[in-house]
C-alpha cells in the first residue's frame, strides 16, 4: 500500500511503514532482518513489494547473518537495509564492530528498534550505546514524516561517509501511525559487482577487511568527524520556542512529541525552548553550544538510560569556559526516570516541577469516583495463551510429566509466545527466561551438574524459529558434552509471536517464493540427538513421551511437539471441533475435580457460570481445538468433529 | 478542506482484549478520517499484548500535525470499548467528567475470573461506574448483534457505526464504505454496511 502510493498525498503510515517507504525512495535494493517486535513490519513491507520494485528481501536465520547479507549488497554496490529489534543488535554486534572497521560502499542503514517499557520484550536494553561503542553515526527520527525522510537521508549519509549508519526507532514510533507525505520513487538500476583486486588500502576497489587497525581505526574516526560537520547543518536538528527561554529542553525520538504535548498541557510554550536532535551521535558541538547559550537551565528528555544526557553533559563541561556552568534537570537529577517508557504525563510533571507550575490532570472529585470504580478493575488482565494455542496443551502435558517424575525437575524457557509460560496464568512452568537460545544453553549447563549432586532433571523449550536462530549450537554442545538435557521444540510452523514470518523450516521465503525447507527433525537426528515427534493436542501421548525423556538421563534428547498456531493463516477462524459442555454430565461443584477445567487448565474460551455452578464454553472465544475434552475427568466436555 | 472538530486534537481511545480486532478498527477509522484531510496519529501496542491482555489504541484527530501517540491522562473525549471492564479501566486513567463512552456489553472473562481468583462484576455495577465516570455512556449489544449477522468480528463495525452516529467526528457512511471497499473488496460490503447501520441505529434510538 504505502510502497506504491503516489508522491505528495499525505497518508497515515505506521512508523515502520514510513521507514520502508524512505528506503524505497532512496533506491534501496536489498533488505534483510530477523523478526522482532517492534521492528518486524519494516522487512515485511519491503518483502511485500519486492517483486514490484525489483528488490531482494529476506528473513535471515538470525540478526548477525542478516547484517552480513545486507553488507554483501553494499560491498557489491547496492544500497541495503538491515532491521532488527534491540536485542538483535547484541547478536549482530560482533560483525557490526568489524564492519565499522572495514567500512562499506553503497549506502547501508541499520534500523534498530528499541522497546522502552519492554512492551513486547523481556528487556528494555538500549541499542544506541552501540553507536558510541562501535563509533557509528546515530540518527533518531522524531515523528512519522521524519521516519521516512531520515531513512532516505541515512542512505546518502552512509554513502558519503563510507560507513554504516544506525537509525533508531522505538515502539511508540514503529508501531504508532501518523501523517507522512511520500516523495517520489526513483528509477533504480545498476549491476552488483564486488571489486576486490585493488590495494588493501583502497576502500573502493581493494579487499574489504576490518584491519589493518592502524589504518582503519583512524579512518573510522575521520568518518565520524565528517558526520559531525554534516550534523551541524542537518535540517533534522531544529529549535523552536522563544529566543531566550527560561528553560531549554533537549530531546530526541518520539519524546519530541511528548514534549510538544506537555508544553500545551501546561500552557508553557512561550517560556520553554525545545532543541530536537535528530542526529544524536556524535553530537555537533557548534549547534549544541549555540543552543546551550540560550539559558542556564537545561532539561534532557529521552527514554531509559541517559545517553543523550551524558553526552550533552560532557560537551557542556568541555564548553564551560565559553558558555559558563549549566544547571541540568534530567535523569541524574531525578526529574525523569531511567527505567520504563516516557509519556506526556511524565514529561509534563518534570516540566511543571522545573517551571513551578501547578498542573492538575482532572478536577478533584473525579478521583473519588475513579477509586470506587477501581474495585472492579484491580485485578489486571493477565496475559494468557490464546484459545486453541498448542502451547497451553504442551505445557499441560509437560507439567504433568514433571509432577509424575517427582524429582523436582524444571524447564528453562526461551523467547517466543511460549515465554508466557513463565507467568502464573500459564502454569508458571518456565523457571528461567533470558535471551534467544539461552534456555537450551542453560539446560546443557544444568545437565552437567549431576556430578555435583544435582538430581533434578532439566528440560528446555524452544520454538521452531528460535531453534534455527540460536538453539542449534546449544544442542550440539549438549550432544557432544554428553549433557542429559531434554529439549522440547514447540513447532507451530512459523515465527508466530511476530506475525508468522517464514524461517528456514518453512516452504516459502519472505517474498512469498518457494524455498526448500530445512528439516528440523533431520537436523536434530544428524546432530546425534534422539528425536520423538508428537501432536501436543494428544495429551496422553505427549505426557508419556515427556516422561520417557525425563527417565533417560544418559544423553541429550529432543521432543518435537508439532501443531499449528491458532492464529496462523491456515488455522485462524477454522474450528477443528464444535465443543460444548454437557450440563447433565458436568457435576460442577459436586465433582471431585475442584474445577480442574477452569481453575487449572485456564483457557479463555472455557469459563465458569456462577448461577449454574457449571463450566460453559464461550462460543465467541473458543477456537475449537478440543483439548479441554481430554482434561475433564467427568467426560462432560463434548467435542464433535466439524465437517 | 475545512472539517470542524469539536476538540483539537480530538482524543479517541479504542479498547478491548487481544484478539477482538481493535487494531483493525483503529486503522479503519484512521483511514476514514485521513481521507477527510485530517491528521490522525494512532498509538498502538501489539505483540505480547495481543495474547489475552488489555489492548488500547489511542487516536488523535487534528487539523494540524502529529501529536503524541499516547493521550495524556484524563484527556479522552471518547472511549470506544469492545469489552465493559476495559472501558472502566481506560476511563480510570484517561477519563474526565466530559468524557463519553460507547461500550459493547459482552464481557470477556479475565484469567483471574476463569481461574476463580476474582469475580467479574455484575453488569449493573459496571454500568453504574461507567455512568459516574462519563458525561454520557451508551451500552450496546454489539457482539450479540454481530453473532446475528454471522460473525463476532462485526462487533467492531457496529461500534464504528455507533461512533459515527454520535457525530463528534466526521465519519460518514460513504467515507466508511470507501475505505472498507479498499481493504475488503466488494464481496463483503453488504454485511459490513448492515453492521455499520445497526450500530448507528443503537445510538439514534
Amino acid at each position: 500500500m504505502a510502497n506504491s502510493e503516489q508522491a505528495n498525498q499525505r497518508l497515515t503510515l505506521m512508523g515502520n511503514q514510513a521507514i520502508s517507504r524512505g528506503a524505497l525512495e532512496a533506491g534501496m535494493r536489498v533488505a534483510a532482518g530477523y523478526p522482532g517486535t517492534p521492528s518486524s513490519e519494516i522487512i515485511e513491507n519491503l518483502a511485500k513489494s519486492a517483486d514490484e520494485h525489483g528488490l531482494y528481501v529476506e528473513w535471515s536465520i538470525n540478526e548477525k547473518v542478516s547484517l552480513e547479507v545486507a553488507a554483501a549488497a553494499s560491498l557489491a554496490g547496492l544500497r541495503s537495509l538491515c532491521a532488527m529489534k534491540q536485542n538483535g543488535v547484541n547478536v549482530a554486534s560482533d560483525f557490526l564492530l568489524h564492519l565499522a572497521g572495514s567500512g562499506i560502499r553503497a549506502g547501508m542503514v541499520l534500523v534498530h528498534c528499541d522497546d522502552p517499557g519492554a512492551l513486547s520484550s523481556v528487556n528494555e536494553g538500549e541499542s544506541r550505546h552501540f553507536a558510541r561503542m562501535i563509533e557509528l553515526p546515530q540518527l533518531e527520527p522524531g515523528d512519522f514524516q521524519e521516519a521516512k525522510d531520515m531513512t532516505k537521508w541515512a542512505f546518502e549519509l552512509s554513502e558519503e561517509l563510507g560507513q554504516v549508519v544506525m537509525l533508531r526507532s522505538v515502539t511508540r514510533l514503529s508501531h504508532a501511525s501518523g501523517g507522512v507525505v511520500p516523495g517520489p520513487l526513483p528509477e533504480v538500476s545498476g549491476q552488483a559487482r564486488f571489486e576486490h583486486n585493488g590495494s588493501l588500502l583502497d576502500p573502493q576497489r581493494g579487499p574489504v577487511t576490518a584491519g589493518p587497525v592502524s589504518v582503519n581505526h583512524p579512518r573510522m574516526q575521520e568518518k565520524l568527524a565528517r558526520a559531525v560537520e554534516l550534523f551541524e547543518e542537518s535540517p533534522f536538528n531544529t529549535y523552536s520556542g522563544p529566543e531566550e527561554p527560561e528553560l531549554l529542553v533537549i530531546t530526541c525520538s518520539i519524546c519530541s512529541l511528548y514534549v510538544k504535548e506537555a508544553l500545551v498541557m501546561l500552557g508553557a510554550a512561550d517560556r520553554v525552548g525545545v532543541l530536537k536532535l535528530g542526529t544524536t551521535w556524535p553530537l555537533p558541538p557548534k549547534l549544541v553550544q549555540r543552543n546551550l547559550e540560550r539559558c542556564e537551565r537545561i532539561m534532557v528528555v529521552e527514554e531509559v538510560i541517559p545517553f543523550l544526557e551524558e553526552n550533552l553533559k560532557i560537551m557542556a563541561a568541555e564548553l564551560a569556559g565559553q558558555i559558563g556552568p549549566k544547571q541540568f534537570m534530567a535523569k541524574r537529577e531525578g526529574y525523569l526516570p531511567s527505567t520504563g517508557e516516557l509519556n506526556p504525563d511524565l514529561v509534563a510533571a518534570a516540566l511543571a516541577r522545573a517551571l513551578d507550575i501547578e498542573y492538575q490532570e482532572r478536577p478533584a472529585g473525579y478521583a473519588a469516583k475513579v477509586a470506587s470504580a477501581a474495585q472492579a478493575t484491580d485485578t489486571p488482565r493477565e496475559l494468557a495463551f490464546c484459545p486453541g494455542c498448542p502451547h497451553r496443551a504442551s505445557y499441560w502435558s509437560l507439567k504433568s510429566a514433571l509432577a509424575l517424575d517427582g524429582r523436582d525437575g524444571f524447564i528453562c524457557g526461551d523467547i517466543g509466545c511460549y515465554a508466557l509460560g513463565a507467568r502464573p496464568s500459564n502454569y508458571g512452568i518456565l523457571k528461567t527466561l533470558h535471551a534467544m537460545g539461552s534456555g537450551a544453553g542453560l539446560a546443557t549447563g544444568f545437565g552437567q551438574l549431576g556430578r555435583f549432586g544435582m538430581d533434578q532433571p532439566v528440560m528446555a523449550v524452544s520454538g521452531d524459529s528460535t531453534f534455527y536462530h540460536a538453539v542449534i549450537p546449544a544442542l550440539i554442545n549438549a550432544v557432544h558434552q554428553k549433557s542429559p538435557m531434554s529439549l522440547v521444540i514447540m513447532d507451530n510452523s512459523g515465527t508466530a509471536m511476530t506475525g508468522f514470518q517464514p524461517h528456514p523450516g518453512t516452504q516459502t521465503d519472505a517474498m512469498g517464493h518457494p524455498v526448500p525447507p530445512v528439516d528440523l527433525e533431520g537436523i536434530c537426528r544428524a546432530l546425534g540427538a534422539e528425536v520423538t515427534v508428537c501432536d501436543p493436542f494428544d495429551l496422553e501421548t505427549t505426557r508419556q513421551a515427556a516422561m520417557d525423556m525425563l527417565a533417560d538421563q544418559s544423553t541429550a534428547k529432543v521432543l518435537i511437539l508439532r501443531q499449528l498456531c491458532a492464529l496462523s493463516p491456515e488455522r485462524k477462524g477454522k474450528k477443528l471441533y464444535d465443543v460444548q459442555v454437557d450440563p447433565d454430565k458436568c457435576l460442577g461443584g459436586q465433582c471431585g475435580c475442584n474445577r480442574l477445567c477452569t481453575r487449572v487448565f485456564g483457557c479463555p474460551g472455557l469459563a465458569w457460570e456462577r448461577e449454574t455452578g457449571r463450566a460453559y464454553i464461550d462460543e465467541v472465544i473458543c477456537a475449537g481445538c478440543g483439548v479441554c475434552a481430554s482434561v475433564c475427568p467427568a467426560g462432560a466436555i463434548i467435542k464433535t468433529e466439524r465437517a | 478542506m475545512a472539517v470542524e472538530l469539536k476538540h483539537d486534537p480530538y482524543n479517541l481511545i479504542i479498547t478491548g482484549v487481544g484478539g477482538q480486532g481493535n487494531v483493525l478498527a483503529s486503522r479503519m477509522l484512521g483511514a476514514v478520517l485521513t481521507a477527510q484531510g485530517l491528521w490522525v496519529t494512532i498509538g498502538e501496542t501489539f505483540g505480547a499484548s495481543q495474547r489475552g491482555g488489555s489492548v488500547m489504541s489511542h487516536l488523535r484527530v487534528s487539523q494540524d500535525g502529529s501529536w503524541s501517540p499516547q493521550i495524556p491522562q484524563g484527556r479522552a473525549h471518547m472511549v470506544l470499548a469492545l469489552e465493559p471492564l476495559e472501558a472502566l479501566r481506560v476511563l480510570e486513567t484517561y477519563g474526565n467528567p466530559q468524557s463519553m463512552a460507547i461500550v459493547n456489553d459482552r464481557p470477556v472473562m479475565p484469567y483471574a475470573a476463569i481461574a476463580g481468583h476474582a469475580e467479574y462484576p455484575a453488569a449493573e455495577e459496571v454500568a453504574k461506574w461507567l455512568g459516574e465516570l462519563t458525561a454520557q455512556t451508551w451500552i450496546i449489544p454489539a457482539t450479540e448483534t454481530a453473532l446475528e449477522l454471522g460473525l463476532p468480528i462485526y462487533a467492531n463495525v457496529i461500534m464504528m457505526g455507533a461512533l459515527a452516529a454520535v457525530g463528534d467526528l466526521p465519519i460518514s457512511r460513504e467515507g466508511f464504505e470507501a475505505e472498507l471497499i479498499k481493504s475488503l473488496g466488494p464481496a463483503k460490503m453488504a454485511r459490513n454496511l448492515d453492521a455499520f447501520d445497526q450500530g448507528a441505529a443503537m445510538i439514534a434510538s
